[in-house]
């Protein structure tokens, strides 16, 4: 009985879905004259207001350049945020246009959630912070044999820890907590020597502790948490404003386009830079796409390009300082790789 | 005849003479309250040393070693944790909740529309004291304004789109602002629902009757952060594309009727404890069923269930915290979203960010009862305890 209910709820959702997808988001964006984005309900340095009650972070920021390509104007968008068990209703509904709210790129999401997702904006993954003082010596995962490891309960977090200590053949004492301010007490308190969660987020918890320089946060990454902005599908017009929106960020960074310099840029003596922003001759890249030809000046002024977005959110910049690490461009040994524009 | 002496008898009444010093004055006080058995003489031992090791950390926390001003995190963390306070330091970040205090306040209500929220305060304020204070007359008057034209203007002011106000979405409201406005509508609805809910329960009509009961049950058996995650997450589902109704609405519309369902469970406790003889009194006088309900069995039962109602308020007061599992940030909603505000994580932040909004809390829910109890003094005819 249950299950005859949730296939026709499930029925109902996608049905919708579909129905919902049909209409060009495009097209809607423009006659509402702003792009809603769903966002997290704060995340430090992804999505969380700043003082005046703006959203900053790179999953704002992101919104904030899909705006500049569509509208010339990186202003033009309105914030939901979102609990994690609503972010999906939002985008099948039409409630918004855009999901970019940390969240992780899964075939099912892909397949039975009916979402595209258009890139990983931020390549994040299970990672492990300790005490060094209670621990010293250690620079490795492999060596916590034996310790005493908080870890937020019924999270994919706490399976990920077991199946590694077990695949590595090393024993540990899970301390487990409901809510993520209980596991950050218990563990500033010294109740456990490790903290494991998503690596982007040890760096925010650390700032809470009551000494952040005996923390270290360890290298090793034990799952893939590929974090990046969705749209519905069945509109791939929009998708692939959403997705060249994310690959001229990255290509705006491989060729040195900044916020500072995009003006001078225009006049480059490469062909290259000068087709990217749009300034060939009977150019056609930009209105193709839907756009207008300027749209990566207009998206590198609103928000920078991606190393810059990253530095100021999360990077040194900000007061998490997380290292580029994996989300560093190919062309420095990280994974962020896109596509020429031409 | 022999004169007795009666001069053993005083012929005069002595002067009243003040109680014995050991019943009266500080001492007499302590040795009655805190010091009567060796029982007491021990609690209040504990209870002192309790109270002396704690109130200076207290003090010294949220006053002494307090920050009230800054730009950042760094006034509130110590050097090691990246600031500019010597190691050890521990006090409140108040300049968290300064610099954070229009988003508590209104959300991102857009800075330039404040004066919105603010303008339906004062008023709010400006009708709801009269109405409060038995002595200032034209109270049926003020009472229509707070009720019947005050949700008007204030509907008209806080959501613009006319009169040439710039609209502002629900979405967009927050803190202090929502928990209000939340609550003051739940109230104002759900007395009255709640008293045609408890008459109707009573009521000899079976349908109407069956109804009520219904409707009671129904609502009271299911938690209200149920009824707020199905309006959020499966309504939306089920509406054609582009018909949304506001998230906003779809919480007011849910709290009041759950405040409704407990408030008419109130009532019909206050009209059970009146006697039949009531009742009859009121028939034999040839009243009508509305007569008979409004003019004798209403005053005494609402009377005597004041401290139940005030609960049910206050209860709903909190209640509205829960609004968070359908993203609308209430007062307790959004200085936890400003937790994750890197440039104000410290250890400090939260904390101080909570006994904000504790304090806030505690303010309204304290207001309340002290006005309940005022209330029920003045409106104590019998009963007496």
């Amino acid at each position: 009985m249950k299950h005859i209910a949730i296939g026709v709820l499930g029925a109902a959702a996608f049905g919708f879905a579909a129905s919902a997808a049909s209409a060009a988001t495009l097209d809607d964006v423009k006659a509402k004259g702003f792009i809603q984005c769903g966002v997290s309900t704060g995340l430090a340095g992804f999505s969380a207001p700043d003082d005046k009650g703006e959203w900053q972070g790179i999953d704002a920021d992101f919104c904030r350049a899909v705006a500049a390509a569509v509208f010339g104007d990186g202003t033009k968008v309105k914030f939901t945020p979102l609990s994690a068990k609503e972010r999906f209703t939002a985008l099948q509904s039409g409630e918004i246009d855009i999901l970019s709210r940390n969240t992780t790129w899964t075939i099912n999401r892909d397949t039975a959630l009916g979402l595209n997702f258009v890139g990983t904006t931020y390549y994040d993954g299970q990672g492990f912070m300790i005490n060094a003082k209670k621990l010293p010596g250690v620079n490795s995962a492999l060596q916590l044999s034996g310790a005493a490891v908080c870890v937020q309960s019924g999270t994919t977090t706490e399976l990920n820890l077991a199946d590694y200590f077990k695949s590595n053949k090393m024993e540990y004492n899970p301390v487990v907590f409901e809510k993520l301010e209980e596991v950050n007490a218990a563990y500033d308190a010294g109740r456990c020597d490790v903290y494991t969660t998503d690596q982007s987020g040890l760096y925010g918890i650390r700032l809470t502790l009551g000494a952040p320089a005996d923390h270290v946060v360890l290298p090793e990454i034990i799952s893939k948490e590929p974090l990046g902005p969705a749209v519905r599908q069945g509109d791939d017009q929009w998708y692939h404003i959403v997705k060249w929106t994310y690959f001229a960020l990255l290509d705006a960074e491989e060729l040195g386009i900044t916020k500072a310099n995009v003006d001078e840029m225009k006049n480059s003596d490469s062909p290259e830079i000068k087709r990217v922003l749009g300034q060939e001759a009977d150019t056609k890249i930009g209105t193709d796409l839907g756009v207008s030809n300027d749209w990566v000046v207009n998206i590198v002024k609103a928000v920078g390009n991606y190393g810059e977005m990253f530095e100021r959110n999360v990077g040194s910049g900000s007061p998490l300082k997380i290292a580029r690490g994996i989300n560093a461009l190919w062309t420095k040994g990280g994974l962020q790789y896109a596509p020429p524009i031409r | 005849m022999q004169e007795h002496d009666m001069s053993w008898v005083r012929t005069e009444m002595t002067l009243a003479q003040p109680a014995p010093s050991s019943e009266r004055g500080l001492t007499a006080w302590i040795r009655k309250n805190l010091i009567a058995t060796t029982g007491d003489a021990i609690l209040t031992i504990v209870g002192i040393a309790l109270v002396a090791m704690i109130l200076p950390q207290i003090v010294n926390w949220a006053f002494i070693n307090a920050q009230w001003i800054g730009p950042d995190r760094s006034v509130c963390a110590t050097v090691a944790q990246g600031g500019i306070q010597p190691d050890g330091w521990t006090g409140a970040c108040w300049a968290f909740v300064n610099a954070k205090f229009g988003q508590f306040m209104f959300g991102t209500y857009p800075v330039e529309e404040r004066w919105r929220p603010i303008v339906v305060a004062i008023l709010f304020v400006a009708l709801l004291v009269p109405l409060l204070i038995p002595r200032v007359p034209r109270k049926g008057l003020n009472a229509i304004l707070l009720f019947l034209a005050l949700p008007v203007v204030a509907f008209v002011l806080l959501v613009g789109g006319m009169f040439g106000l710039p609209h502002v979405e629900t979405s967009r409201w927050g803190g202090l602002l929502v928990t209000l406005s939340l609550s003051f509508v739940g109230i104002a609805v759900s007395l009255p629902i709640g008293i045609v809910l408890a008459l109707g329960r009573r009521s000899n009509m079976p349908i109407v009757k069956l109804l009520c009961v219904i409707f009671i049950e129904t609502v009271r058996g299911i938690p209200l952060i149920t009824v707020l995650f199905f309006a959020s997450v499966m309504l939306p589902l089920f509406l054609p594309a582009g018909v949304s109704f506001d998230k906003f609405l779809r919480a007011l519309i849910g709290v009041s009727l759950f405040a409704a369902a407990y408030m008419a469970e109130v009532v019909r406790g206050g009209l059970q404890a009146i006697p039949k003889g009531q009742y009859e009194g009121a028939d034999s006088l040839g009243l009508s069923y509305w007569q008979k309900m409004g003019l004798v069995v209403m005053p005494q039962a609402l009377k005597l269930v004041i401290p139940g109602i005030v609960n049910t308020f206050i209860g709903m007061f909190k209640d509205t915290s829960l609004v968070i599992v359908i993203s609308m940030f209430d007062l307790l909603g959004i200085v936890k979203q400003n937790f994750s505000d890197a440039n104000w994580a410290t250890p400090q932040t939260a904390r101080s960010g909570l006994v904000f909004a504790a304090f806030i809390f505690w303010l309204f829910c304290f207001g309340m009862s002290r006005y309940s109890m005022y209330t029920e003094r003045r409106l104590d005819t019998g009963h007496k305890r």
